[in-house]
């Protein structure tokens, strides 16, 4: 199986503080897998010296077993590399559909084709398209500030999925979300991982939502990896219930 | 949506062929005024895209058109240099310094970046002022030509105003085009959140320096215009209170909103001589003008605009609600 996304031995200090200590994982493609632990494991800091919004102490990320550590996001982005953050990153002044819009236009032609092409860089149908996979019509020229939480949440997971990128990183993606909404963002999910064989990395601390969604979960604690395996088997493992229970 | 007919784009159409005709019998000081109406609101434009739609805090658009107005003196009266090259290279030195200047930019933000570009605005007027052999020190130039373009004579003042409006409205274009292509809105998202931008694969470094550059540019076009138009120019107008009368131009106009510029640069430079005739007291008048304008519209006077059909779908929508009442109470007798 082809490894779309191996970290190697990523360590990150600040100063005294080992918030990632020597963490190894890979990613397959098609597979949805699942990092968890407690607070302040070091899962979000993990993420950002993945995706280059930090630099790393020491390690190596490989994409498609291409070195790509220390890139800018942005050309992390272009590379096929999307994410959504934990809180909640849209554009509220611009609507819906133009934050789509947004979301791709990067990704087509060069900044220059770009300013002398069309206002909306060819995307209004693909726009269009995803909002009607998030179900998101009725507000697709509703400003994105206007929208409930929940309906921010789907948006921002679109703009994610916009460019078809080969590798999607969701931090934290049910945190406060209803359940309603959350069943729906799990199908939808689903549906993509399937439909376009999109890999997914998911953070979470909803245990339903990780368990019932990865294939494969990596368990972090204190900046290292403590167990990995399947869910059945993570759940089992009596260091995993150790970490998240105490003694 | 692509589809519909963009309103400020309406508004250009309608307004240029007015503003043509109608400064027609004006005097030689109400052309100049409105001409100078024009020209600052070229250099408020820039601000615009810098600060309006791009989010960042400069305070150096002042230096810029000094820029680009002590470049049109130079090329035009020292170096006989027709003025349409003046005007490109007055564009494109802005440009070139305004890449500079955008570097500080990619480190610093907020009003950390307002105070690294006002020491740079202070750093112009300095060497306007003491650099005699480029800019003539304190006595400036004098008798810069007006152009003739085209065969056309420019020297008289309605030729020149109309000289000016056509060079506006092919500036207020290019800057529509720009601000409706994806760079707008890319422009957009390094306001709201450049870290979300970043991570949706906008190159945030090079459209940082581009809102910088292309700003700055429209400020250097605008001080190719004020040279010629004021014949004369020193050190004095590009000190650093200009760039802060240029920020509140923006910032009373309507920071963000494309025809902002045009009503900002109204109130900062035509309001003024209009008051005149309150005799020694128009200064004071003006600034409580300013004051209370502020005051109820803190995002401009078209932030207003926009706030009033806020308000007006927001009591449709209540409208709707009173009328769908009956049905609720229905059921809940029920």
């Amino acid at each position: 199986m082809t490894r779309v996304l191996e970290v190697k031995g990523m360590k990150k200090y600040f100063g005294g503080i080992r918030a990632v200590d020597g963490v190894d994982f890979h990613v397959n493609q098609g597979e949805i897998l699942g990092i968890i632990g407690p607070n302040g494991c070091g899962k979000s800091t993990l993420f950002n010296c993945i995706l280059g919004q930090l630099t790393p102490t020491d390690g190596e990320v490989l994409l498609d077993g291409r070195p790509v550590t220390g890139l800018y996001p942005s050309q992390l982005n272009r590379l096929g590399v999307s994410r959504t953050f934990q809180l909640l990153q849209v554009f509220p002044t611009l609507s819906v559909r133009e934050n789509l819009i947004l979301a791709g236009q990067e990704h087509e032609g060069t900044k220059l084709s770009r300013l002398f092409g069309a206002s909306d860089a060819g995307l209004t149908a693909e726009a269009n398209r995803m909002i009607a996979f998030f179900k998101l019509e009725h507000l697709a020229d509703q400003k994105a500030g206007g929208l409930s939480y929940g309906q921010q949440k789907l948006l921002d997971a679109a703009m994610a999925f916009m460019a078809g990128p080969k590798l999607v990183l969701l931090d934290e993606p049910a945190g406060g979300v209803n359940l309603t909404m959350l069943a729906n963002l799990k199908d939808r999910l689903e549906a993509i991982n399937r439909e376009q064989g999109a890999t997914f990395v998911v953070i979470e601390h909803n245990m339903d939502f990780v368990m019932s969604l990865c294939s494969r979960v990596v368990v972090m604690a204190e900046g290292k990896v403590l167990a990995e395996g399947t869910p059945a088997e993570v759940r089992a493992d009596p260091a995993v219930v150790e970490a998240y229970l105490g003694h | 949506m692509t589809t519909r007919f963009d309103p400020n784009l309406a508004v250009i159409l309608v307004a240029a062929p007015a503003l043509w005709f109608i400064p027609a019998g004006f005097k030689p000081y109400g052309l100049y005024v409105v001409s100078l109406w024009l020209v600052m609101s070229i250099a408020a434009m820039g601000l615009n895209l810098t600060l309006g739609y791009a989010g960042l805090k400069s305070l150096a658009q002042g230096a810029f058109v000094g820029i680009g107005a002590y470049a049109t003196a130079v090329l035009t009266k020292n170096h006989g240099v027709s003025w349409p090259i003046a005007f490109l290279s007055s564009g494109g030195l802005a440009f070139a310094v305004g890449v500079v200047l955008g570097f500080p930019a990619l480190r610093v933000k907020f009003h950390y970046l307002a105070f690294v570009t006002l020491a740079f605005a202070m750093f112009v007027y300095l060497v306007a002022k003491n650099e005699e052999w480029l800019t003539g020190g304190v006595y400036g130039f004098s008798n810069i030509p007006r152009p003739v373009i085209f065969g056309v004579d420019l020297s008289r003042g309605l030729p020149f105003y109309r000289f000016v409006l056509v060079v506006t409205v092919v500036l207020t274009l290019a800057m529509w085009w720009l601000l409706r292509s994806p760079w707008g809105r890319a422009f957009l998202a390094l306001r709201e959140n450049w870290m979300r931008a970043a991570s949706l694969g906008v190159d945030i470094r090079t459209y940082t320096l581009l809102a910088f550059a292309i700003g700055s540019a429209w400020g250097g076009f605008s001080g190719a215009l004020y040279a010629p138009l004021v014949e004369f120019i020193d050190p004095a107008p590009f000190a650093i209170s200009a760039s802060f009368v240029l920020l509140l131009t923006v910032v009373v106009g309507g920071s963000g909103f494309f025809l902002g510029p045009f009503v900002g640069s109204f109130l900062s430079f035509v309001l003024p001589e209009l008051l005149r005739v309150t005799g020694g007291w128009y200064l004071l008048v003006y600034a409580s003008v300013v004051l209370v304008l502020l005051v109820i519209c803190p995002t401009g006077i078209l932030g207003l605009v926009e706030r009033g059909r806020d308000h007006l779908s927001q009591r449709r929508a209540a409208a709707m609600r009173a009328a769908a009442r009956p049905m609720l109470e229905g059921s809940e007798a029920r």
